[in-house]
């Protein structure tokens, strides 16, 4: 019953809904590995989300969007820094108020936009080449998707292979020492928070111009926090945070699947379940093989000030 | 117009009594205040933004008679109590509270404030100062069941659902009833995404009712997120709650478009003349509470009649949405041949008519 077109429509489903939190999560966990713990990712996914559709709609350049969300995101990120790192203001209260006022802010910014679309962001390979429905699984997705892979490889070889990754860790981990030995933490977390923003401003991107062409306020829903539980159960570490977040596109869209296909051998209120169920399951599996509180980097919201 | 949010309210509760003395009122009467609370952004061009349609009409309609304002994302259940409340001190004579969970709440205020009328959109409970009002929003999903059937040539439907309470059961039984009398093999798979609003989900769930052979989309949440996916996949597909063609000029047929704003005018003029009543109000097609919007490109001439045809029915009662006999999908009868389901029974739906999968 299951033909292949269905079967490749699936997997091309499960691509979109796991990219925008993979985008998103990434930038949260470098951020969380520098120390810094952003609540705000929602809010900024938004902020993203908003300015991207405005700056295409208006433009009609749908690269000019993804460029203006991530400088919007990232500009919203600052304000984060400034208070948390600056100011050394609580990290989690600053966080949450990020995430309110990007609620409010881009429904002030999108007031204009309700109502009307814009063509969707749609592959970046011309469309010969994904004829073929096997190729259209290669070839076939917007360049956000390729970006998102692209930046988990070049994430998780910057902090395991790169000096400057070095550094990274060492401010998340033990920011005293890296700031006795003569690096500027406030700084390197600065920089993580900013990468945070731009990420998170992308994967609020995927929304507005992938996914659904549109605006509406709230638009993400609740997707920010997702992607903040996605660092935690990939244990900081991108190689598992790109399995994890593939993990949770392919159960979000599994469970739709079974109940279009009139699945009826299961309760649709466990398929509604399932993704929550594989949360735990993992977290359960994780910690069971070693502490998901050991694998945290060891200075994760805790406000920097220099001893000496 | 006056926007308050739920924050500057409670901040300025305190000096909102004060206001009025302020204000320096140049005419003998005063308008009347009538306020709104809202439980999604009026932004989500969906329900809540036809609610704010409707009283944006009752503002046209009276001009400088009555002042209102509207507090919008308001949380269902306790907290919504605080904000009904600090209308009511506010001074509002008139509170629409516009969504299903605000009912307790809304009970609550307005026994502590006899002389302000609630108007409760949805509920069961009344009293001497409560009104309720609802929309036979069912009567718009059998004139789209019509159309579905008429035009689909797989003969299934993609239902985008989002909890199994009687108003979107009974929306799902009317769509599958009148699209079964055009084609009695027709069929509705419905899934439930467990969310009024989750615009990412919605347009997964639409895929998902696309790739597994519907041709069709309906749905019970509110977004264009599903609209799109079938715009992008050239199908078809209905909106909810406001005309949503602006997203799939191809693929919308039509759309079911809630007009409060019949109803609130209607109240406001009563309000205006002393004549202001606790009642329960169901209005539907007839009242042009509920309209459709014009059909989309893809509407043959035959399935506009038959749809048509269909509202007309609804219209002059000639042909009820429940008429008998109505079988459930276990094969038990549920409304014998003759009669038709009456409000109460719509009330508790909880079964579904043949046809129906999911």
């Amino acid at each position: 019953m299951m033909s292949q077109a269905v079967t490749i429509s699936i997997l091309m489903t499960i691509v979109g809904a796991a990219t925008p939190l993979l985008l998103a999560a990434l930038g949260e966990l470098v951020a969380e590995k520098s120390g810094v713990l952003n609540l705000g990712v929602e809010g900024m996914m938004l902020i993203g989300a908003v300015t991207a559709f405005a700056v295409t709609k208006t433009t009609g350049l749908p690269l000019a969007g993804l460029v203006a969300a991530m400088a919007a995101a990232t500009a919203a990120s600052m304000i984060f820094g400034y208070l948390t790192l600056t100011l050394a203001s609580n990290q989690v209260a600053t966080g949450l108020a990020l995430t309110i006022f990007g609620i409010g802010l881009s429904s002030m910014i999108g007031e204009g936009f309700v109502g009307v679309t814009i063509a969707p962001l749609g592959p970046v390979f011309p469309a010969a080449l994904a004829q073929n429905p096997l190729l259209r699984l290669v070839f076939g997705h917007s360049i956000l998707d390729y970006v998102s892979i692209a930046a988990t490889i070049g994430v998780a070889w910057f902090l395991a292979r790169t000096r400057a990754g070095l550094v990274l860790r060492a401010v998340g981990e033990n920011d005293q020492s890296a700031h006795s030995i003569g690096y500027s933490v406030i700084a390197v977390r600065y920089a993580a928070v900013a990468f945070g923003g731009a990420m998170a401003g992308l994967g609020g991107a995927y929304y507005s111009m992938v996914q659904t062409p549109m605006w509406a306020e709230e638009l993400t829903a609740g997707r920010g926090w997702i992607a903040l539980a996605l660092v935690v159960f990939a244990a900081w570490r991108p190689w598992r945070l790109l399995a994890g977040a593939y993990l949770f596109g392919a159960v979000m869209t599994f469970e739709l699947q079974a109940k279009a296909a009139g699945l009826t051998a299961v309760p649709p209120e466990f398929l509604a379940a399932l993704p929550y169920l594989a949360t735990i399951l993992v977290l359960a599996l994780i910690s069971s093989r070693r502490s998901v509180g050991a694998a945290a980097p060891a200075c994760l919201g805790h406000p920097f000030k220099p001893t000496a | 117009m006056s926007h308050i949010s739920r924050r500057s309210l409670i901040k300025a509760s305190g000096a909102a009594a004060a206001l009025p003395l302020l204000g320096g009122r140049a005419f003998a009467q005063d308008p009347l205040k009538v306020a709104f609370v809202f439980v999604g952004p009026v932004g989500d061009f969906g329900y809540t933004y036809a609610h704010s349609q409707g009283r944006l009409a009752a503002e046209a309609a009276f001009g400088d008679k009555i002042k209102t304002s509207y507090v919008e994302n308001v949380a269902e259940g306790p907290d919504s109590e605080r904000v009904i409340k600090n209308l009511a001190d506010d001074g509002n004579q008139l509170i629409f509270t516009c969504s299903f969970g605000f009912m307790n709440p809304t009970i609550k205020v307005a026994k502590r404030f006899p002389d302000v009328k609630f108007e409760h959109c949805s509920g069961y409970q009344r009293a001497d100062n409560v009104a309720t009002y609802n929309a036979r929003f069912y009567e718009g999903r059998a004139v789209c069941g019509t159309l579905a059937a008429t035009l689909s040539t797989t003969g299934t439907a993609g239902y985008i659902a989002s909890f199994p309470i009687p108003e979107v059961v009974m929306g799902i039984n009317a769509f599958t009833l009148a699209a079964r009398k055009v084609n009695p093999e027709f069929r509705t798979n419905v899934v439930w995404v467990s969310s009024w609003y989750d615009p990412a989900k919605e347009a997964d769930a639409a895929k998902a009712l696309l790739d597994q052979g519907a041709d069709v989309l309906a749905q019970h949440t509110d977004s264009p997120a599903g609209l799109q996916a079938a715009e992008q996949r050239g199908l078809m597909a209905f909106g909810q709650a406001w005309n949503m063609e602006s997203f799939a000029p191809e693929a919308q047929l039509t759309a079911i478009e809630n007009h409060w704003g019949v109803y609130y005018v209607e109240r406001i003029t009563e309000m205006l003349a002393g004549k202001w009543a606790s009642s329960d109000t169901f209005w539907g097609l007839k009242q042009e509470m509920i309209k459709l919007s014009p059909f989309g490109p893809q509407v043959t001439p035959e399935a506009a009649a038959a749809a048509d045809a269909t509202a007309a029915g609804i219209k002059d009662g000639s042909a009820p949405v429940f008429a008998g006999p109505i079988k459930d999908r276990e094969g038990t009868e549920r409304v014998a041949a003759g009669a038709s389901l009456d409000d109460a029974g719509l009330w508790k739906m909880d079964w579904f008519v043949e046809g129906v999968q999911g």
